[in-house]
């Protein structure tokens, strides 16, 4: 009885902390578009619900009610296990995230390795999907999109190297609570850029969208997907933009402190400052997608190789010289 | 403890069903399919012994990087269409006493260390190295590996150095005729470069060489 107990209250953790992570992703699917749309002098989906709020679950519901084809010499294990993959990696990452002090559903250790280690595994769910389709397009898409996330993977490794100096642990808690005098966005301005265009490509959004170049590769590792499949890569896909968001925020914006340590500010609760944090970063994303071309593959590959490596590297020097110099290495 | 028992055993069993799928398994894609899942039970286990750093490095690591490099290898290759049917062609039987005794001799070294672990104690001296329960798997590893054997981390560094550098030696090739862009020129250039004024004689016209 004792095993069910504690199997019934970590299920019910986990629904509070699942459920308001998959309705915000529908939202953020809506709130893209409609940034998008504003961007480009258009009204964007405005009719289903008060300002269209409503449009995702309306396609979510279009999604469940089409057929799934699953192609005739495609790999059918692996092709229906690809939309899985991507959507339970892009949902178990969220385990680990502290919405305020206390408030996670799993406080361990190596937290920022464990987030690290889930979004390097992010590559297999598009690599599968492309390479078990058993069609050009989609293998295409996933051969470019395996390079592209293993390459900036490396760069966002090292920029989070340069918070751990700053910080002295992998726990993401630590991580927050090491930044309530300073955020680390202000020293750390230079990897907080990088991380930001990093963590566009490593989810695979516009100015980096090479995997489902629309131009080129038709949808790329999508193209044979239809149905509910179709919408679980998408689900995933935004669920892995918004962690992205969510960790960005942690990493450098602070998580749930608030920016003024005084008393207004104090009142407000620290999920809703960590979730207005993610939002900020989230629109950054929406309004680049609206406002940059896409970039082409080899000047991809030169930037995270020639440009970000070299430079998060010599910052990592610059950071650990610094903190040597004057004494300021955390002990614990 | 039985919870702890009944996941190790799980776990165990899944890496060696696996492992054993990674060699018999008839599409070569499928067989690192099957590695990549060998790889995230033995990082599971490594959790389970509670090495959390070591776990997570082997996930980001091995499943991360290197499992990538080998599907895109596997897939690049085509070899996925050659079924793998070695216990039956004549051509590869040669390959099998070969690798019946490289694993055999693997196994060997398993044994001894593991043998000499169980009744040499005194083999492995670990007591000398300070290891505090109060410190974190990650600041522990952290304090030996950088003060002890920081001239063992060095050199295996080292050796990953020369290893990469003579992997990027040995495929690099010098090819002819290579169009590049070069950012540099494109925005340094002038109009004076960029621009002609011909006076064209009529019926005539002028020959502009490319």
């Amino acid at each position: 009885m004792e095993y069910f107990d504690i199997i019934f209250r970590e299920v019910y953790k986990i629904l509070f902390l699942l459920v308001p992570v998959l309705v915000s992703v529908a939202m953020i699917v809506w709130l893209d578009r409609r940034v998008w749309a504003f961007v480009q002098k258009r009204r964007g989906p405005n009719v289903v619900g008060p300002f269209g709020l409503l449009q995702s679950l309306a396609d979510a519901l279009k999604y469940i009610f089409k057929e799934i084809i699953i192609p005739a010499s495609s790999n059918k294990v692996i092709f229906i296990l690809a939309p899985i993959i991507t959507m339970t990696l892009a949902l178990i990452a969220w385990a680990v995230i502290p919405f305020n002090e206390g408030q996670v559903l799993a406080n361990i250790n190596v937290g920022i390795l464990y987030i690290f280690a889930v979004s390097s595994l992010g590559v297999y769910g598009i690599i599968m999907g492309g390479w078990a389709s058993n069609s050009k397009y989609p293998f295409l898409g996933a051969i470019r999109s395996a390079a592209q996330m293993v390459s900036y993977e490396v760069s966002i490794g090292i920029i989070i190297i340069n918070v751990l100096l700053c910080v002295g642990s992998l726990n993401l808690s630590d991580i927050v609570l090491a930044q309530q005098e300073m955020w680390f966005i202000i020293p750390l301005f230079p990897m907080f850029v990088i991380f930001f265009i990093s963590s566009l490509a490593e989810t695979n959004r516009p100015p980096f969208d090479l995997p489902e170049a629309e131009a080129e590769l038709v949808a790329g590792y999508q193209t044979e997907y239809s149905g509910m499949m179709y919408a679980m890569f998408w689900l995933g896909e935004y669920a892995n933009i918004l962690l992205m968001c969510a960790l960005g925020s942690i990493l450098f914006l602070g998580g749930w402190l608030s920016p003024i340590d005084i008393y207004p500010f104090t009142l407000v609760p620290g999920a809703v400052w960590l979730i207005f944090k993610i939002l900020f970063l989230f629109i950054l994303f929406a309004l680049v997608k609206a406002t940059v071309p896409r970039y082409r593959y080899d000047q991809l590959m030169r930037l995270g190789w020639k440009i970000f490596l070299p430079f998060s590297l010599i910052y990592v020097v610059l950071t650990a010289s610094y903190l040597f110099y004057f004494n300021l290495l955390p002990t614990n | 403890m039985i919870a702890h028992a009944i996941f190790f055993y799980v776990f165990s069993l899944i890496a060696i069903i696996s492992a054993i799928m990674v060699t018999v398994s008839k599409n070569t894609v499928h067989s690192v399919f099957f590695l990549i899942l060998d790889f995230i039970s033995i990082s599971c286990l490594f959790i389970m012994i509670g090495a959390e750093f070591l776990g997570m490095i082997m996930l980001i690591v091995y499943v991360g990087a290197v499992a990538v490099l080998f599907l895109f290898v596997v897939m690049m290759l085509n070899v996925a269409q050659q079924k793998n049917q070695w216990l039956l062609s004549e051509d590869s039987s040669g390959h099998i006493p070969i690798g019946l005794i490289i694993s055999a001799l693997i196994f060997f070294e398993l044994i001894i260390v593991i043998g000499g672990w169980k009744y040499k104690p005194d083999l492995f001296n670990s007591d000398n190295l300070q290891i505090s329960s109060e410190l974190s798997n990650t600041h522990s590893l952290g304090q030996i590996l950088y003060t002890d054997y920081i001239h063992v981390f060095q050199i295996s560094g080292m050796i990953l150095l020369i290893a990469m550098i003579g992997a990027i030696v040995l495929t690099f090739r010098q090819r002819e005729g290579v169009k590049k862009q070069s950012y540099i020129k494109q925005i340094s250039r002038e109009r004076s470069e960029g621009v002609e004024v011909l006076d064209v004689p009529s019926n005539k016209g002028v020959k502009i060489d490319d």
